[in-house]
């Protein structure tokens, strides 16, 4: 429980992977303009994030490690994560368009975030249980999820600031997201 | 004729008592300005600071007088690639950022960083977003976050409190009290009195040792009305709180509460940074939710974190936290339920 309770703290606030291991920066610039987005993408990315990594660790755990084929683990993954999404999208199209509705583009767009890969790739490295990756790539996404809708939200208010206009735009979203990393460094030893 | 209608108006002033002007709204303006308020918190600030001078020496004053003097050149130095005009300057805002810069740092800090700092803050804290009103962090503190992960060492080597008028020109260096309860536990700290650490008698920033100047500022802030209740009362009731709880379940592995109010910079940081006007919510509603979160989150980051003070840090949490808060504490149109509001929307 203790372990679980770690895994949830350290992925969410001290490991951020967006503020702390920078992974995923590009949805975090792209779809943080409104937080309504924001809080779409961030529940796609929940989702697809805790399903991959599950799929990912039984397909290294019961493929890759007895055939002694870990060096295609990097293809394997993407592969998996890819047809995933798709599938996934797929599946949510038939059963609940209102959800589909919902996430929409963003869907599709995770298929490039590399904090999918990412997460899944760590879960393994980390020598994770199948119960702990799961919690991992949980408190990883909901990490995500936090630091998008919380950099939705200053963009927001960014929006009607009088930004000069050399840094409009991307630019000053990373001089924000490096302060806000900044701050987050503050959760640093929270878990050794 | 017309020249006759000019004449009999002009007449009028002297005839007459009640003249009726017109003119566009707003007719009634407030007497406050940007460099009013400035020039106040400057004012509140200097009990503070004389303590702080009083306390650790004449390097504390080079400390302040440089961290002013950068912000303020930086910002005469930035305006004009603003395009602002350069009057902006001298309201007060950049002597306030590098004032509260100063406070936040050590006594015996390079003078250098003391202006690293201090342009930072205008540079990465202000300008970047168009100057004060535009910026979602507290500028000082940015400065003196990135001074601390840029130079830990430095930035966390104390002087014990050297007293202006006192004999020994050496000054001796001495852990802060938090610091000491991180690294050596609680029993290194039976040694120090409450009231030692109201007046300020122990090792710290310039600006956060000494509790009782720090009151007497915020009392005038407060009089004045620039800063409201809410913030500071939520904040330090928040961290008296969860300091509290932990200290009921071990009084032999966490310190006391009063302890925890009385050392780092918490009361410098409820009343003079969290309560910054750009970077604080707007609702009442909203400022106890954001001076709550501050209380726990610098208490919990103090006592699970890697860091031994986390006011710094929790202030600029809550800072980033600010839009979402103002989002959620909107006050509903008069005549509208929550509900119908998002039905219409």
């Amino acid at each position: 429980m203790t372990k679980i309770l770690l895994i949830l703290v350290s992925t969410i606030l001290v490991n951020n992977f967006v503020l702390a291991k920078f992974l995923g920066i590009c949805p975090f610039l792209g779809v943080s303009r409104k937080t309504e987005t924001a809080v779409g993408m961030g529940l796609a990315v929940t989702f697809v994030v805790t399903l991959s990594t599950a799929l990912t660790w039984l397909m290294q755990m019961l493929i890759l490690k007895p055939f002694h084929i870990e060096y295609m683990q990097t293809i394997v993954f993407i592969l998996v994560i890819a047809g995933l999404v798709q599938f996934v999208e797929m599946v949510l199209q038939k059963t609940s368009p209102a959800l589909y509705q919902a996430l929409g583009i963003y869907l599709p767009l995770i298929t490039t975030n590399c904090m999918v890969l990412g997460v899944a790739v760590l879960a393994v490295q980390l020598e994770y249980s199948f119960i702990e990756s799961l919690i991992y790539s949980f408190g990883a996404s909901v990490g995500f999820a936090l630091a998008l809708v919380l950099f939705a939200g200053i963009r927001e208010r960014l929006s009607l600031a009088d930004v000069p206009e050399a840094l409009q735009g991307t630019a000053i979203g990373l001089v924000t997201t490096g302060l806000l990393a900044l701050a987050f460094m503050g959760f640093n030893g929270l878990v050794k | 004729m017309p020249t006759q209608d000019l004449a009999a108006v002009e007449s009028i002033p002297q005839t007459l008592d009640m003249l009726l002007t017109v003119s566009a709204s707003p007719h009634i303006r407030s007497e406050v300005t940007v460099s009013k308020i400035m020039y106040t918190v400057l004012l509140a600030l200097l009990p503070t600071s004389l303590a702080g001078v009083y306390l650790f020496g004449l390097s504390a004053l080079w400390v302040i007088l440089l961290g002013i003097f950068g912000a303020v050149a930086t910002e005469a130095l930035i305006q004009p690639l603003l395009g602002k005009k350069a009057s902006v300057v001298l309201d007060g805002s950049a002597a306030v950022t590098g004032l509260l810069l100063a406070l936040t740092l050590p006594p015996s800090l390079p003078w250098w960083m003391v202006l690293c700092g201090a342009a930072l803050a205008i540079i990465l804290g202000k300008a970047v977003y168009g100057g004060l009103g535009n910026n979602p962090f507290n500028p000082a503190l940015i400065a003196r976050v990135i001074l601390l992960v840029s130079w830990p060492v430095h930035m966390t080597r104390w002087q014990s409190a050297s007293y202006l008028f006192a004999r020994s020109v050496d000054a001796t260096t001495a852990a802060t009290p938090l610091g000491m309860l991180k690294t050596d536990g609680l029993a290194s700290l039976s040694h120090l009195r409450l009231l030692d650490l109201f007046f300020g008698y122990r090792g710290g920033c310039i600006g956060e040792v000494s509790i009782l100047a720090l009151l007497v500022g915020a009392a005038f802030l407060l009089w004045k009305g620039y800063i409201t209740w809410h913030i500071p009362t939520s904040c330090l009731a928040a961290a008296l709180l969860t300091s509290g709880c932990f200290w009921v379940s071990n009084p032999q592995q966490y310190a006391n509460p009063l302890f925890h109010l009385l050392t780092g910079g918490l009361v410098l940081g409820a009343f003079f940074m969290a309560t910054d006007m750009v970077t604080s919510p707007i609702t009442g509603q909203g400022m106890l939710i954001y001076g709550a979160g501050i209380g726990i989150l610098t208490i919990i980051i103090r006592i699970f974190g890697g860091y031994p003070e986390g006011t710094s840090f929790a202030i600029l949490i809550m800072n980033a936290l600010c839009p979402m808060i103002d989002r959620y504490t909107l006050p509903k149109g008069f005549g509208r339920s929550r509900r119908r509001k998002k039905n219409h929307a």
